[in-house]
């Protein structure tokens, strides 16, 4: 469904750029839930605008690689080319809630605007379908709503609402970037039970950015682990569980709350992750790694292929039943 | 809401009131005595006794001002030394060249500066966007007189297009001679376009980095079309109130562009009043324009609340 | 000073070079202003009916006015007028802003009570005010200086009193605070430092302003005295002579747009270096 190869994001002039994100590779089948993990500014969120073509402008911007859409290329189309151009149907939603709805019109209007992009259609259609779509995220009184301020709602029924417009264009794939970090616990589950049904139900790829294990472990079916821009792995959920190939994967597994029931402290990984451009040529994890070695700080990592499936970016990966 | 606006009408009534305080003490601070100061130097000695008489100057200050006050809030702003006329009436003629003066003024304003301030905005970065924003700062530092002399220069005495001086009411020559306040608005809107044009620009910039545009443009929906229906009302909100404050101070700029062009206005008529040293009528204009400045500004101030949907429902 | 703080100040400048030609532009003022004497090659003062009017050639490059005087050698001592005036109205606006704003918002009773008196000085539109204190003052280069000064002192001191309180509620400040430092040590030590970089950039566009205000003042004939070359003054004389003599308006006018323009350029290459915490207590300013 969506195909991403090489994706490589830079700042700075043309002649000396900085990447922040470099030779990002994946692809998310149809129906397929693909969960993008890595701690915060990593540059998951960088790769999620730069495929849905909403880096802002100016900043930074692609500079090499390739985004495939349904099987036709969509690299560097800004939304309204994409639809324009008739060119697959993707949709996102946002970490932020609060505030990633205009505050001075209803809902019901934000909604069908979406409708109206997709379907063509206007006016009393478009808010006919909007009350399907509210129904659809499960918000209650759903008549109530549409007539509704963004204010007016929680930010649990917010979020639903941002599915709902997602949802508009009847999404082949839907790009979740950190939809329940800034929700309740309580909230977070039902948004991910919501999820999970909606991608059963219309065979709806997710590409489900992170930096929460556990959210990982429960909604995806397979796994890209990033790191300072990188993807250090690839795999199916339950392999990446089981036998981690990446020191960098494992030791955010380590430091899972689950993991460590009882204890009184949770593990960190200590140091910080590199500023960007400054790893050219070397693993960028090999500071903080546990088993660097020489080759891991004068050389690029190869891609190692540890079976089928399951790749990762490290000279000395894990050796399978070899977890701690 | 209600709360509010109350809260903010009680702020202003104690600023005019502290502010007409300072008012009333301008005749007394003035060298001199305060009856000659009122009368002029050719009083008779007969109007001495009479004002002194009416305005009770040997009665302790502070009775003098309620007085005082008690007459302004009854429209008696005392009596203008040249034109042998009550102050109020005085400033009454020069309201409807001042008003219209302001409203063409804030016409052109809008005109220019807020669709280039879009313009500015929406082509962000580039060449187009840095020549309007330095073109607006040069405009901004330019003196208002100089630009209505130039004007006068090229329009009127040049070319003769429009007329250079003075302001025949269209009440009795009919619209036309709106034509006398083309010049002087343009003068007047120039500064003021600028600076309108700067605000909307960085209202602009400032909402289109808002989460819910990038939302607006995630649906696909077209560049315009995020302007028009996510970015504009947004923004603009922020310059309509700037519109009031730039209208109420506008009753002041207007000044020296009324003595440029010989208009018989309430600016022209404080400059006048001040080399005929009629100091009454300064009094009464200076504290008229400074209820209408506080005035306009808690209109503004509290119409920007009711324009924001998130304070309706409190 | 050391060359590395030298080097900071200059970036946004590189980054903007006509902010460079604005600093260039202030500095030919101050040389005029300094050098007058040297610089203007005529004496600005003396009459020569037989030369009046004359627009600008080989002998006078600036052309001469309706008493035969050099317009270029007026408009270079003007450059004092401007200097003074524009030093003059920051001066008084520091001098008064800067207490005030400090100690109302280090002592929140007494900067309540003085922030309202700031505001009922703000309820008079600044022109207005100005023409109102040289009424009572009369009109000269001293009051003048003050008149427009009242205007900027307003809008300076609670720029000062904004700033000051982001910075008392810096951790590091309540830290002194709280180990006992009087009041006097952490204005010093803490307070007025942090100020220099925002104050540089206020005092920018005073400077810019009290020009045009100044520039007012004299063309009504209420600031300078009609004899002392200033270019608002060399303006109001050239009013009955702009069709004859357009280089009487043309070249004054100049004068003051450049300074002004240059300045306002300056004032907004420094907001850019300032701190972002610091920088919108600017909002409302060009």
């Amino acid at each position: 469904m969506l195909s991403v190869r090489d994706l490589t994001v830079s700042t700075g002039p043309d002649t000396a750029p900085t990447d922040i994100v470099s030779n990002v590779s994946f692809d998310v089948g149809k129906g397929e839930i693909l969960g993008l993990v890595g701690e915060s500014g990593c540059g998951k969120s960088l790769t999620s605008l730069a495929i849905m073509g909403l880096l802002p402008q100016p900043g930074p911007r692609i500079r090499a690689g390739h985004v495939m859409l349904a099987g036709t290329e969509v690299t560097r189309l800004q939304p309204w080319e994409r639809v324009d151009a008739g060119q697959g149907r993707i949709a996102m939603i946002f970490q932020e809630p609060m505030t990633s709805l205009n505050p001075v019109r209803r809902i019901g209007d934000q909604i069908a605007e979406a409708v109206a992009v997709s379907e063509g259609i206007s006016g009393a259609a478009a808010m006919a379908r909007a009350r399907e779509l509210i129904e659809l995220v499960r918000i209650p009184d759903a008549a109530l709503q549409l007539s509704a301020y963004p204010h007016q709602l929680s930010g649990g029924m917010r979020q639903r609402v941002m599915i709902a417009i997602a949802l508009a264009c009847r999404p082949q794939i839907l790009i979740a970037d950190e939809p329940t970090t800034a929700l309740d616990v309580t909230i977070q589950i039902q948004i991910l039970g919501l999820l999970r049904d909606l991608c059963n139900r219309f065979e709806m790829s997710i590409l489900f950015i992170t930096h929460d294990m556990g959210v990982i472990a429960q909604l995806t079916d397979r796994v890209v682990v990033m790191y300072a821009g990188r993807i250090v792995e690839t795999a199916a959920v339950d392999a990446l569980f089981e036998h981690p190939g990446h020191h960098y994967t494992c030791a955010l597994m380590d430091c899972m709350p689950a993991r460590n029931l009882g204890a009184r402290r949770l593990p960190t990984i200590p140091g910080q992750a590199p500023p960007p451009g400054s790893f050219a040529a070397s693993c960028a994890f090999a500071p903080r790694c546990t088993a660097a070695r020489h080759a891991c700080r004068v050389s690029l990592p190869p891609r190692l292929r540890l079976s089928e499936e399951h790749e990762t970016l490290c000279a000395f990966p894990l050796e399978v039943g070899s977890r701690k | 809401m209600f709360s509010y606006a109350v809260k903010r009408a009680g702020a202003t009534a104690v600023t005019l009131l502290a502010a007409s305080v300072i008012i009333f003490a301008f005749i007394h601070v003035i060298p001199g005595d305060p009856i000659y100061v009122l009368l002029g130097d050719t009083a008779t000695p007969d109007q001495i006794e009479a004002l002194r008489h009416q305005l009770g100057l040997d009665q302790p200050i502070v009775v003098q001002y309620v007085e005082w006050a008690g007459r302004a809030l009854s429209g008696d702003l005392g009596r203008s030394i040249f034109f042998q006329a009550p102050v109020l009436s005085v400033i009454a003629d020069g309201a409807e060249t001042s008003t219209l003066l302001a409203t063409m003024t804030m016409i052109w304003v809008a005109l220019i500066g807020v669709p280039i301030g879009m313009v500015a905005a929406v082509r962000h970065g580039t060449w187009l966007d840095q020549g309007l924003s330095g073109a607006a700062m040069l405009m901004a530092s330019v003196p208002t007189f100089w630009v209505g002399l130039y004007l006068i220069l090229i329009f009127a005495a040049r070319l003769g297009w429009l007329p250079s001086s003075g302001y025949p009411s269209i009440f009795d020559g009919g619209l036309g001679n709106l034509r006398y306040l083309i010049l002087p608005s343009l003068t007047l809107a120039a500064p003021n376009a600028a600076l309108i044009l700067r605000l909307t620009r960085a209202s602009m910039l400032d909402v289109s980095h808002e989460d819910y545009v990038r939302t607006a443009r995630a649906k696909g929906i077209r560049p315009w079309q995020v302007v028009r229906r996510h970015i504009l009302r947004n923004a603009l909100l922020t310059v309509v109130s700037a519109f009031g404050f730039t209208f109420a101070a506008l009753l002041s700029e207007a000044v020296v562009t009324e003595t440029v062009f010989a208009l018989p206005g309430i600016g022209r008529l404080v400059v006048q009043s001040i080399l005929r040293r009629d100091y009454p009528v300064i009094q009464g204009v200076i504290l008229v324009i400074v209820v209408l400045y506080l005035l306009i500004n808690l209109f503004v101030d509290i119409g920007y609340r009711l324009l924001d949907p998130r304070v309706e429902l409190q | 000073m050391n060359l590395d703080g030298i080097a900071l100040w200059m970036t946004p400048f590189k980054a903007r070079p006509i902010a460079l030609a604005g600093i260039c532009v202030l500095l030919a003022v101050v040389l005029a202003a300094v050098f007058a004497p040297w610089l203007a090659p005529y004496d600005p003062y003396a009459i020569h009916p037989a030369i009046r009017l004359l627009p600008p050639h080989a002998g006078h490059w600036f052309g001469t006015d309706q008493f035969g005087r050099d317009t270029l050698s007026r408009a270079i001592y003007s450059a004092r007028m401007a200097l003074l005036i524009g030093s003059g109205v920051v001066f008084f606006a520091l001098i008064t802003g800067i207490p005030i704003g400090v100690f109302s918002a280090l002592f929140p009773r007494l900067g309540h009570v003085l922030m309202r008196a700031v505001d009922v000085l703000m309820a008079f539109p600044s022109l207005l005010l100005a023409l109102g204190l040289i009424v009572i003052l009369g009109p000269s280069v001293a009051n003048a200086i003050i008149a427009i000064g009242a205007g900027y002192m307003t809008t300076t001191t609670r720029i000062i009193y904004g700033l000051t309180l982001r910075l008392r509620a810096e951790t590091y400040v309540e830290a002194s605070r709280s180990m006992g430092a009087g009041t006097n040590w952490l204005v010093i030590r803490h307070i007025l430092p942090n100020l220099v970089s925002p104050l540089l950039v206020q005092a920018s566009f005073v400077f810019a302003f009290a020009q045009l205000g100044a520039a007012s003042l004299d063309f009504l004939g209420l600031g300078a005295p009609p004899e002392i070359p200033s270019w608002g003054n060399m303006l109001a004389e050239s009013r009955t002579f702009i069709t004859r003599a357009p280089w009487l308006l043309f070249f004054p006018g100049s004068m003051i747009v450049f300074t002004a323009f240059s300045l306002n350029l300056v004032g907004d290459a420094l907001r850019d270096r300032l701190d972002p915490r610091l920088r919108d207590v600017f909002r409302g300013e060009a």
